[in-house]
C-alpha cells in the first residue's frame, strides 16, 4: 500500500481481536459515563463525593474516551486514518456547537412556523406579521437609525479620537483613551440607569433631577420630556450607544494606527502629502480591515440592540426595535410563534455582517 | 538639480547633541555619503535635510533657498528610506505615481515618467504588483523608482541596501552608482559601510558622535585620514596602530622599527622621544620571502597567532611584542600558527598619529 508522504511510514496493524476489544471498551466507558452523568445529575450525595466524582469523570473520562478512540483511529488504514484523526479532536466543540447554537436555531425556525401555543402550523403567518405589524415596521425604522447613526458616528468618532490622541503625549493619550473607553466597562443597563438622570423629566415648576432639563431650565429654557418626544427619543437613545461603543472602536484603531510604520507617513510627507491626505491616502487604507471588523463588530450590536431601549423606554412612544419586539412577543404576550418569527428575523439580518466581519477579519490575520 | 549648503547645523534632542556644527557645500550632481559608526548623526542630519526632523541651529540652502521651515514636500527632495517604505494598498505603478499625482501633474506625464522609470530600473514587468508580493531587491527598485520619477532636486538615501544580502548589495550598489551617472543628480547616501561609502561616494563625510571627522574623496581618505578614527573606520581589515616611541626619524616599539621618509619624518622631529601611534594598513605589510614591499630595516618581527586563507590573500594575525598586527600576504605564503615571521613595512605607505589627540602627523 502507497503511504501518504507526509506520514510516518507506520505499519497499518489491522489486527481485527484488537479493533474489536477497542471498540467494546468504547461502548462500556461511554455507558458508564452516561451513569456517572446521571449520579451526579441526582446530587443527593456528600458534596466532597460530587466533587471529586466530578473531576475524575471530567478530566479522566475525557483522557479515556480520547485514548480509546485515538487507539481505535490508529489500527484503520493509514489512508482513512489522515482523514479520521482531525475530526477525532474537533468533535467535541463541533457537538457543543450543534448542540447549544444549531439545535437551538432550528427549533426556533420550527416554533416560528407553529401558532402562539406552539399547537398548530400556521405556515408563514408569523412572518407576514414580521414584516408588516406596525410595531415591527417601526423597529425596521429604528434599527436603521442606529446602524446608521450609531454604528457611523461610533465609528467616526472612534477613528477620529485615535488619529489625534496619536499625535499628543503619550500620558496625554492614555488618559483620553482610558475616559473614552470607560463606559465599555458598564453594562447597557447600568448605562440605561445612568442616561435616564440625564434624560429624566419633571414638569415644568417641579425640581428637575435630570442633568440635561436641569441645565436648560437654569438657563430659562422650559423642560422637555425628551423620552416621550417621537422626533428625537430614538437620537437620544442611540447616543448612549455611541457613548458606549466609541471607546471600544478607539481603543481598536489606536492600535492599529500604531501599528503604522511612521516611515509610510514619512514618505508620504516627502512625496507631497498634506497631513490630511496622508490620513486618508495612507492612514485609512492601512487600517482599512480593522475598520471594517469594527464597523461589523458595532453594526452588529446595533441590529440586536435591546437592553438600551428595554431600560430606558420599553420600546414605546415610538422607540421600538427588533430585538425589543421579540422580547415583547414571547414573554410578554407569551405568543411563541410570533417571537420565534421575529427572532429568525433577526438572525437573517445578523448573518451577512457575520460574514463580513469573519471574513475580514481572516484577512487582516494574513495581513498586507 | 541643485547644489546644496549646510551651515553650522546642530541638531539638540533636550540636552543631549546629536549633530554638532556641520558644514558642508554639497556641489551640484555630486555624490556625498554620510558614513560613520552607529549613532554618529549621520542619518538626524540625512532626516534635517529631508525635512524630517527639525534644525535647532544653522541654515540649510537647496539652490539658493533657505530650507529650515520649509515643509518637507516643498523642498523637492525624494527620499529612499532603509526599509523602503512602500505603500502596501498600492501596487507599483500607484506607488510611484503618488507623489506625481499629489503634485497634480498630467496624468499622461504620470504614465510616461512612471513607464520611463520602471524601465531604467527593470521593474515594468512588477507594476501591477503589491509590494508584499515583491523580493527584497525588487522593493529596493520600486523605492528607487518612486525616488526618480519624482525629478527631484536632491535624492537622500538612508541605507537603502542594508535590508539586503550581501550579492544583492554588491549588485544594487553598481545599479545605484550607474543610476548616478546617468542622472547627474546630487545625492546624499547614508551608510554605515565603509565599503559602500568608498565605492559610491563622490566625496564622503566621515562622522562620528555627532561631529564631522574628515570630508574628503575616497582615496584622500584612504591616503591622507585626518585623525585614528577615520584612518581605523576606512579600509577593510582596519589599520594596525601600534603604540611607539619615536627616535628622531625611526618609530620603534618592541618588535619592530620602522623609519619614516619625506614629510612624515620632518614632521616627526617635534615628537622626538615621545611616544606616538604607528598605523599601517594590512596591505602595506609583507611577509619576508613573498612580497614585493622592500622593507630593508623597516621590520616587525612576531609569533603567528591565527591564519585565515582567502584564496587570493591570507590574513596573518601577528603578535608583535605584545601587540597583535593584521598582516595580508600572498595566498600561497607558506606559514601556520607558531611560526616566528618578519613583516616588512612599506614605509612610504606609513602613518602616524598624536599619542593624546589622536590627530595624524602631517605626511
Amino acid at each position: 500500500m502507497v503511504q501518504p508522504s507526509s506520514s510516518q511510514p507506520r505499519q497499518s496493524t489491522s489486527n481485527p481481536t484488537t479493533l474489536a476489544g477497542l471498540i467494546a471498551a468504547l461502548v462500556v466507558t461511554l455507558f458508564v459515563y452516561f451513569q456517572v452523568f446521571l449520579f451526579l445529575r441526582e446530587g443527593t450525595a456528600n458534596p466532597w463525593i460530587i466533587f471529586i466524582v466530578s473531576l475524575l469523570w471530567g478530566i479522566g473520562g475525557i483522557w479515556l474516551l480520547f485514548t480509546l478512540v485515538t487507539s481505535i483511529v490508529d489500527l484503520l488504514p493509514s489512508k482513512y486514518r489522515q482523514g479520521i484523526m482531525p475530526w477525532v479532536f474537533a468533535a467535541p466543540a463541533i457537538l457543543l456547537v450543534f448542540y447549544y447554537l444549531l439545535i437551538p436555531t432550528f427549533r426556533t425556525f420550527w416554533l416560528s412556523l407553529l401558532d402562539a401555543k406552539s399547537d398548530k402550523f400556521v405556515g408563514l403567518d408569523n412572518y407576514i406579521f414580521a414584516f408588516t405589524s406596525p410595531a415591527m415596521l417601526e423597529s425596521f425604522k429604528n434599527n436603521l437609525i442606529w446602524i446608521i447613526f450609531g454604528g457611523g458616528l461610533s465609528v467616526a468618532l472612534g477613528l477620529l479620537i485615535a488619529a489625534l490622541s496619536d499625535r499628543t503625549r503619550p500620558s496625554f493619550e492614555v488618559s483620553v483613551k482610558t475616559l473614552v473607553f470607560l463606559p465599555m466597562a458598564i453594562s447597557m443597563v447600568g448605562a440605561a440607569v445612568i442616561w435616564k438622570l440625564v434624560y429624566q423629566y419633571s414638569p415644568a415648576g417641579a425640581s428637575q433631577i435630570g442633568l440635561l432639563n436641569s441645565i436648560g431650565t437654569t438657563l430659562g429654557a422650559s423642560p422637555i420630556p425628551f423620552m416621550i418626544t417621537r422626533s428625537i427619543n430614538t437620537y437620544l437613545l442611540v447616543i448612549i450607544l455611541i457613548w458606549m461603543q466609541t471607546g471600544f472602536a478607539l481603543v481598536v484603531f489606536a492600535a492599529a494606527i500604531k501599528g503604522l510604520p511612521s516611515e509610510l507617513l514619512e514618505a508620504a510627507r516627502i512625496d507631497g502629502a498634506t497631513e490630511l491626505q496622508s490620513f486618508f491616502k495612507i492612514t485609512i487604507p492601512y487600517i482599512q480591515v480593522t475598520i471594517i471588523s469594527v464597523s461589523t463588530t458595532i453594526v452588529i450590536s446595533t441590529l440586536k440592540v435591546f437592553d438600551i431601549v428595554f431600560g430606558m423606554t420599553g420600546g414605546n412612544y415610538g422607540t421600538q426595535v427588533i430585538a425589543n419586539e421579540q422580547y415583547t412577543q414571547m414573554f410578554r404576550s407569551f405568543d411563541y410563534g410570533r417571537g420565534a418569527a421575529v427572532a429568525m428575523v433577526l438572525l437573517i439580518a445578523v448573518l451577512p455582517v457575520v460574514y463580513f466581519n469573519v471574513r475580514d477579519f481572516g484577512k487582516e490575520a494574513k495581513g498586507f | 538639480m541643485a547644489n546644496m549648503a549646510l551651515e553650522h547645523i546642530y541638531k539638540r534632542y533636550g540636552k543631549t547633541t546629536a549633530v554638532t556644527d556641520f558644514n558642508l557645500n554639497v556641489e551640484d550632481g555630486e555624490f556625498i555619503v554620510f558614513v560613520g559608526p552607529s549613532g554618529c548623526g549621520k542619518s538626524t542630519t540625512l532626516r534635517m535635510i529631508a525635512g524630517l526632523e527639525e534644525i535647532s541651529d544653522g541654515v540649510l540652502r537647496i539652490g539658493d533657498r533657505v530650507m529650515n521651515d520649509v515643509p518637507p514636500k516643498d523642498r523637492d527632495i525624494a527620499m529612499v528610506f532603509q526599509n523602503y517604505a512602500l505603500y502596501p494598498h498600492m501596487n507599483v505603478y500607484e506607488n510611484m505615481a503618488f507623489g506625481l499625482r499629489l503634485r497634480k501633474v498630467p496624468k499622461d506625464q504620470i504614465d510616461q515618467r512612471v513607464r520611463g522609470g520602471a524601465k531604467i530600473l527593470q521593474i515594468e514587468h512588477l507594476l501591477e504588483r503589491k509590494p508584499k508580493e515583491l523580493s527584497g531587491g525588487q522593493r529596493q527598485r520600486v523605492a528607487l523608482g518612486r525616488a526618480i520619477v519624482r525629478e527631484p532636486k536632491v535624492f537622500l538615501m538612508d541605507e537603502p541596501l542594508s535590508n539586503l544580502d550581501a550579492k544583492l548589495r554588491v549588485e544594487m550598489r553598481s545599479q545605484i552608482s550607474k543610476l548616478h551617472q546617468n542622472l547627474k543628480a546630487t545625492t546624499i547616501y547614508v551608510t554605515h559601510d565603509q565599503i559602500e561609502a568608498m565605492t559610491m561616494g563622490t566625496r564622503i563625510v566621515v562622522m562620528k558622535d555627532g561631529f564631522i571627522q574628515q570630508v574628503d574623496t575616497p582615496l584622500n581618505l584612504y591616503d591622507f585620514p585626518k585623525n585614528k578614527f577615520v584612518a581605523g573606520f576606512i579600509g577593510s581589515p582596519s589599520m594596525n596602530f601600534l603604540t611607539a616611541t619615536c627616535n628622531n626619524k625611526t618609530v620603534s616599539g618592541n618588535g619592530f622599527s620602522v623609519e619614516a621618509q619625506g614629510k612624515l619624518a620632518d614632521s616627526l622631529s617635534a615628537y622626538n622621544g615621545k611616544q606616538v601611534w604607528y598605523g599601517i594598513r594590512p596591505e602595506h605589510l609583507g611577509l619576508e620571502g613573498s612580497t614585493t614591499i622592500a622593507g630593508g630595516a623597516n621590520r616587525l618581527t612576531g609569533v603567528i597567532e591565527v591564519v585565515e586563507p582567502l584564496g587570493a590573500e591570507t590574513d596573518l594575525m601577528v603578535n608583535i611584542g605584545g601587540q597583535t598586527v593584521v598582516a595580508k600576504v600572498d595566498g600561497h605564503a607558506q606559514v601556520k600558527v607558531g611560526d616566528t615571521v618578519t613583516l616588512f613595512c612599506d614605509q612610504s605607505r606609513m602613518h602616524a598619529f598624536d599619542m593624546e589627540k589622536e590627530l595624524a602627523i602631517g605626511r
